[in-house]
């Protein structure tokens, strides 16, 4: 309990760094929606209701919004969690600063995750709000996929905080955002069901966090709740918490000599 | 307190940090008195910061004993950070924030009140001289600027004892001024300053006491005078040579003149109890170097005599 409380001490520190930068990201929040739904939901959407090739009636808007917020929560953890991270560590050395007041470790890493869920929180009402716009939320449930989205953004901000912890460069940060958060991205049922894929992909795709939460959330929006979206809950809650007991270790390695 | 009957605020006995087979700290001794400013004086990779990483919880001790206002680092960190005040070597200050949140966000980091701290960063502010510069983003400021910053900072929750690790490196000589009158100004106030350095103008301008450290072990302790007088003689003839027409014999020149000769690449010193005397004598001896300097010793004397290489290489 303690330990939660001094994590709120560098939470407001990282949320005055927010403040100061806060309004281009406020309008790329509001920006990135509409252009995506837009795009996909709106035109896209137009050849792919023609086919009637989704399960049940669903029309593509209201199964790719969901999908979406996200699949952005992916992408906001992904830049949030790298590149800070490791500057706290090393270019602005934010966390030696840290650490040389009562603050402990473990306050300093929480502390960080905590202002992940502020950012993903922000980012993920954002969307809701403009998925409801335009109309692509069939149930009251819905709001949940707000606390589900920042679930999927903070499945991603563990495990790469704990990365980010132990890598000695930047130059991994690149590969990550290739070779894993894009193709996450195009093939974690984002915009189509998973089970187009071929099979062995299906099978991957099954393991990927965000499969679990984009599925989690299409549920909530379309009320279409049953027993397998607890264990979508469950695989989320297990990666963010073997992601900050790693992270914990990484940090300690990194900042304790 | 544990240490109002005179207890030392730092107490290391056998003190040892080791990085693998590397042993950066090799077993070190020292007290830390209230109120008293206490030096490092070593050149860099002498076990300086490694020492002061220890005292300030952030690296575990590898072997000794250490205490730190009483208590142990290896227990009690929280709590004795949350009474010390840390001017690191790399500044660790926001560059993104203005120089009040420095302070204000760097306070809250102690669990200290928004509305005190707002008053305490003024205060601190006007001490260090930066008040017309609070509102202003922390990136631009000159470099001697963002040192005061960090001592200001260091300042926000009254610390006991303050850790400066090479308060002035990097900084140019008028910068470097006004960081020592700062310092001075907090010791005359009775704060108790820790400080490393490599500079011996630093260390006898600031220490009362200061130990000379070397390869992760004390040569030597004492205040700057103590140690100017037992390791070197009042004063010190410099003398250099044109290429080729330094002597190579020293005892036919020095003998019964000086009581000692180190013989550097670009210069040879002469220790001496009176300089101007033994620069005469050799004058008269037919000893014609190019130029000829008579200074009194200094920590960097000591230094040299005590390791055989000099504090700034």
């Amino acid at each position: 309990m303690s330990s939660l409380v001094l994590a709120l001490r560098p939470l407001e520190f990282f949320l005055t760094q927010y403040r100061r930068g806060w309004r281009g990201s406020a309008v790329s929040s509001v920006v990135t929606p509409v252009v995506y739904l837009l795009a996909l939901g709106v035109g896209l959407g137009v050849f792919v209701d023609r086919s009637a090739s989704l399960p049940s009636g669903t029309s593509y808007l209201d199964f790719v919004a969901p999908g979406l917020m996200a699949a952005t929560a992916m992408q906001i953890a992904g830049f949030e969690a790298s590149w800070p991270v490791m500057a706290a560590i090393k270019w602005h050395r934010q966390y030696h600063a840290m650490l040389a007041t009562p603050l402990r470790i473990r306050d300093v890493m929480l502390g960080h995750q905590a202002y992940f869920v502020f950012r993903l929180l922000l980012t993920a009402t954002v969307y809701f709000v403009v998925i409801v716009a335009f109309g692509a939320v069939s149930s009251p449930l819905g709001v949940l996929a707000i606390p589900v989205t920042v679930l999927v953004g903070l499945s991603f901000t563990a495990p790469l905080a704990a990365w980010a912890a132990h890598a000695q460069t930047e130059a991994s940060f690149v590969a990550i955002f290739r070779f894993i958060i894009l193709p996450m991205f195009l093939f974690s049922g984002t915009f189509f069901p998973i089970s187009t894929l071929p099979r062995p992909l299906e099978v991957i795709a099954w393991f990927t966090p965000l499969w679990h939460g984009v599925t989690l959330c299409r549920d909530l929006t379309l009320g279409n709740v049953g027993p397998d979206d607890l264990l979508h809950l469950g695989y989320l809650l297990a990666i963010v918490t073997a992601g900050l007991v790693t992270a914990r270790v990484t940090y300690a390695r990194r900042l304790v000599r | 307190m544990a240490d109002s009957n005179g207890q030392p605020l730092v107490h290391a006995r056998g003190l040892v940090k080791r990085f693998g087979e590397f042993a950066a700290v090799d077993g070190v001794d020292f007290d830390l008195r209230r109120g008293e400013a206490f030096g490092f004086l070593g050149p860099n990779g002498a076990g300086k910061t490694s020492t002061m990483r220890m005292i300030g919880c952030v690296s575990p001790v590898t072997d000794g004993t250490l205490r730190v206002l009483g208590l142990d680092p290896a227990r009690d960190g929280v709590r004795i950070r949350s009474r010390l005040g840390v001017v690191p070597q790399d500044d660790t200050l926001d560059m993104d924030l203005t120089v009040r949140e420095n302070i204000v966000i760097y306070g809250r980091y102690f669990g200290l009140p928004r509305k005190q701290l707002g008053r305490r960063a003024d205060e601190l502010l006007e001490f260090v001289e930066l008040t017309e510069r609070a509102n202003d983003r922390v990136e631009p400021l000159s470099g001697g600027m963002k040192r005061r910053l960090t001592i200001a900072r260091s300042l926000v929750n009254d610390p006991e004892i303050m850790l400066l690790d090479e308060p002035t490196t990097g900084l140019d000589p008028q910068a470097r001024h006004v960081v020592w009158d700062r310092l001075y100004r907090l010791k005359r106030e009775g704060v108790t300053l820790l400080l490393t350095t490599h500079y011996m103008d630093e260390a006898e301008q600031l220490c009362d006491r200061l130990v000379v450290m070397d390869k992760g072990r004390i040569a030597a302790e004492g205040s700057p005078r103590e140690l100017i007088e037992r390791y070197s003689t009042r004063e010190v003839v410099e003398l250099r040579f044109d290429d080729g027409s330094q002597p190579a014999d020293w005892s036919r020149w020095t003998d019964g003149l000086v009581s000692r000769v180190e013989e550097l690449p670009d210069r040879v010193l002469l220790y001496t109890q009176d300089g101007d005397a033994a620069s005469h004598q050799l004058h008269e001896r037919g000893l014609l170097p190019e130029s000829v300097l008579v200074r009194r010793s200094t920590l960097e004397d000591v230094f040299l005599h005590l390791t055989g290489r000099s504090l700034i290489e």
